[in-house]
């Protein structure tokens, strides 16, 4: 069976000054449909790279990348704009909604782009998807008028409206408290069970811990791929397992 | 993503910055106003002068004689003594293909009196054709005729100045006598009002008589010698061919051989009116000009707004590019906002404009003339100015990168 995201070889190298830095050194993964990713490591490791590249928002140097069996690593700005609102969808750690606009505009700001539906489905579906994440009533909020948890469940309806096969989290929790971070992480984990697939990236072990694979890197490489088989890890295990990763 | 649903978006962008919005719009408004004000003011002035001239006279063509030298000293116009009322004699009875009336006129000025009031003026001694070459009319009596043209008659119409100044407001001045000079002269007219010319001259301040009368009684001078002569062409289509043989006809007469210059010189409206065209045109650039530079200001405003505008959304940018807005589409919203905001502010300056020419109108009394033509161009430029000035910023959003819009701090 063909992997949903199958990188070959990648690098991404950033010529800084002089020296080249190889923000990503040769790396190769898949990610099969319905799995939970975390991609763990300290900051310099090439994790958020390596996200920008999967998320089709940069292009890598060198290598190779299908994702849902298509070459998208050379392509134009117009190209991989219409993989990014087809395929794919995105939350990130600033929530990123557009000021002043309802929480209902903003979710269905990506089929604006796409134009499938029209405006009374994409509205009804953008209820829906509010209504999916535990916003129902606060169609008409504006982001300043949400608190930040509220904030991110706009952003993870947002990045459902088009049906994409994946959803690319960048550090979801980090701007969030404990209390939301598990609401929000929470809502990750039953996404995850109805089968869609998410790779986050996160520096938290506990936040890491709702994950079912975890890949560790450093330097821009894979230092460990861990499939999760033995069952759910606790923090303490996840933990663990980046510690012996970057031993 | 279509066409009117990226409007909409751009559309919605501006209205969460209407105070932005409004002062960027605000430049453009004000250019447009000035320009339309300008316009019409222009326009007005022009046409108010062009009916004046035509009001001057039908057809008129105006023979002077030559300006006279002496020494180094020039005379003014018309004060040669080279042309006669023969020479218009002869211009009506041997061009009446092409001319349907010939005055030749004297000018003296006189002091005038009726019982114990006196006014200082001109009398015009002028031939009857004088009423059709000039438009005048004759309200109240009759203008006098041409066997008292022949007889010297005595007569003479007045305009209504020299009646206000002479007459009380009640008393009618046909059949009474005023003196000129130290002649007595009938009145058996009062002419129709023709208000102050171009020049701010009052023309209602005259006197009119036989052109023969004045020379007798009032110029008593031993020469027949005119001022100047107002013929009136039959149809202006011959003006070349009429001044043609004008010019001819009198050098025949005047006896002047090929190497002699002409010793008289012909004008018509038509000169007048290339003068005030030429006036016009001169004002016409400057105004272009001046528009041209109000909206290039306005523009670089829009620009500026934009390219802030473009700096501060960068992270919105980035978001709309991360879930799927193409180059083209941020190309497009951003021209587009540019393209509103200019065509709203053109859009309100040329109805601004237009309230602002009425009044102005109104409150100095000077005519005004809206073309609809220069209301539509300055709607139409305001929105090509925006496109224009809008392009840069917008083009500048398009190339972003979506990473680096969105790591943007």
């Amino acid at each position: 069976m063909a992997h949903l995201i199958e990188i070959r070889d990648m690098y991404k190298i950033y010529a800084i000054g002089d020296e080249p830095v190889h923000a990503l050194d040769g790396v190769s993964l898949t990610v099969d449909d319905g799995e939970f990713v975390a991609i763990m490591g300290s900051s310099g490791s090439g994790k958020s790279t390596m996200l920008n590249i999967l998320g089709c928002l940069d292009v890598p140097t060198k290598g190779s990348y299908l994702l849902d069996g298509i070459e998208v690593a050379r392509r134009t700005p117009t190209e991989l704009a219409h993989i990014r609102n087809r395929k794919l969808g995105f939350v990130f750690q600033n929530f990123n909604l557009l000021p002043r606009t309802s929480a209902l505009e903003n979710v269905e700001l990506p089929d604006l782009y796409r134009g499938r539906l029209n405006v009374r489905e994409r509205r009804r579906r953008a209820m829906e998807l509010l209504a999916r994440v535990g916003l129902r009533g606060r169609e008409r909020h504006t982001p300043a008028q949400l608190s930040g948890g509220q904030q991110q469940r706009v952003a993870i309806a947002r990045a459902l409206m088009n049906n994409p096969p994946v959803v690319f989290a960048d550090e979801p929790t980090g701007n969030l408290d404990t209390k939301s971070s598990i609401e929000i992480m929470n809502l990750f984990t039953e996404l995850s069970n109805e089968g869609i697939t998410i790779v986050m990236v996160t520096h938290e072990d506990d936040i890491a811990a709702y994950a079912k694979r975890h890949v560790v890197m450093r330097d821009g490489r894979v230092m460990r791929d861990d499939r999760g088989e033995g069952g759910r890890k606790t923090t303490e295990q996840v933990s663990q397992l980046v510690k012996e990763a970057l031993a | 993503m279509n066409l009117l649903t990226i409007f909409k978006v751009a559309l919605k962008s501006l209205g969460r910055n209407p105070v932005r919005s409004f002062l960027s719009c605000l430049g453009i408004g004000i250019g447009i106003v000035a320009v339309i004000l300008a316009m019409a003011i222009g326009q007005g002035a022009k046409t108010m002068m062009v009916k004046e001239i035509s009001s001057m006279g039908n057809n008129l063509v105006m023979v002077f004689p030559e300006r006279r030298r002496t020494g180094a000293v020039s005379g003014g116009m018309g004060q040669g003594q080279t042309m006669t009322a023969k020479d218009a004699e002869a211009i009506k009875k041997e061009l009446a293909h092409l001319v349907q009336g010939v005055s030749p006129q004297v000018r003296t000025s006189v002091q005038m009196m009726y019982g114990a009031k006196n006014w200082a003026g001109n009398v015009q001694g002028v031939s009857t054709d004088v009423l059709m070459i000039s438009n005048w009319t004759v309200t109240d009596g009759r203008f006098f005729t041409a066997d008292e043209e022949r007889a010297c008659a005595r007569v003479c119409a007045i305009g209504t100045t020299v009646r206000a100044n002479l007459f009380a407001d009640d008393e009618n001045p046909v059949g009474k006598t005023i003196r000129l000079k130290n002649m007595t002269f009938r009145v058996i007219g009062v002419l129709g009002s023709k208000g102050a010319n171009n020049w701010g001259q009052d023309q209602d301040d005259v006197v009119m008589a036989p052109y023969t009368s004045v020379q007798r009684y009032l110029q008593r001078s031993k020469f027949q010698n005119i001022n100047m002569m107002n013929l009136s062409l039959i149809t202006m289509d011959d003006l070349e061919e009429a001044r043609r043989e004008v010019t001819s006809l009198l050098r025949q007469r005047h006896h002047l051989a090929d190497y002699q210059d002409n010793d008289f010189e012909t004008r018509d409206t038509t000169e007048i009116m290339n003068t005030i065209g030429s006036v016009t045109g001169i004002v016409g650039v400057l105004l272009l000009i001046f528009s041209v530079i109000t909206l290039i200001v306005g523009g670089i405003g829009i620009m500026n707004i934009m390219l802030v505008s473009v700096t501060e959304r960068i992270k919105e940018i980035g978001l709309r590019m991360s879930i799927g807005a193409t180059p083209l589409s941020i190309l497009t919203q951003f021209c587009l906002e540019a393209i509103v905001l200019a065509t709203v502010g053109g859009a309100a300056g040329v109805a601004v404009g237009i309230g602002a020419s009425y009044a102005v109108g109104a409150l100095a009394g000077w005519p005004v003339l809206v073309e609809v033509s220069s209301a539509v161009y300055a709607f139409l430029i305001s929105s090509v100015v925006g496109l224009f000035f809008g392009f840069y910023p917008a083009y500048r959003a398009s190339k972003l990168n979506p990473i680096d819009c969105l790591r943007y701090e």
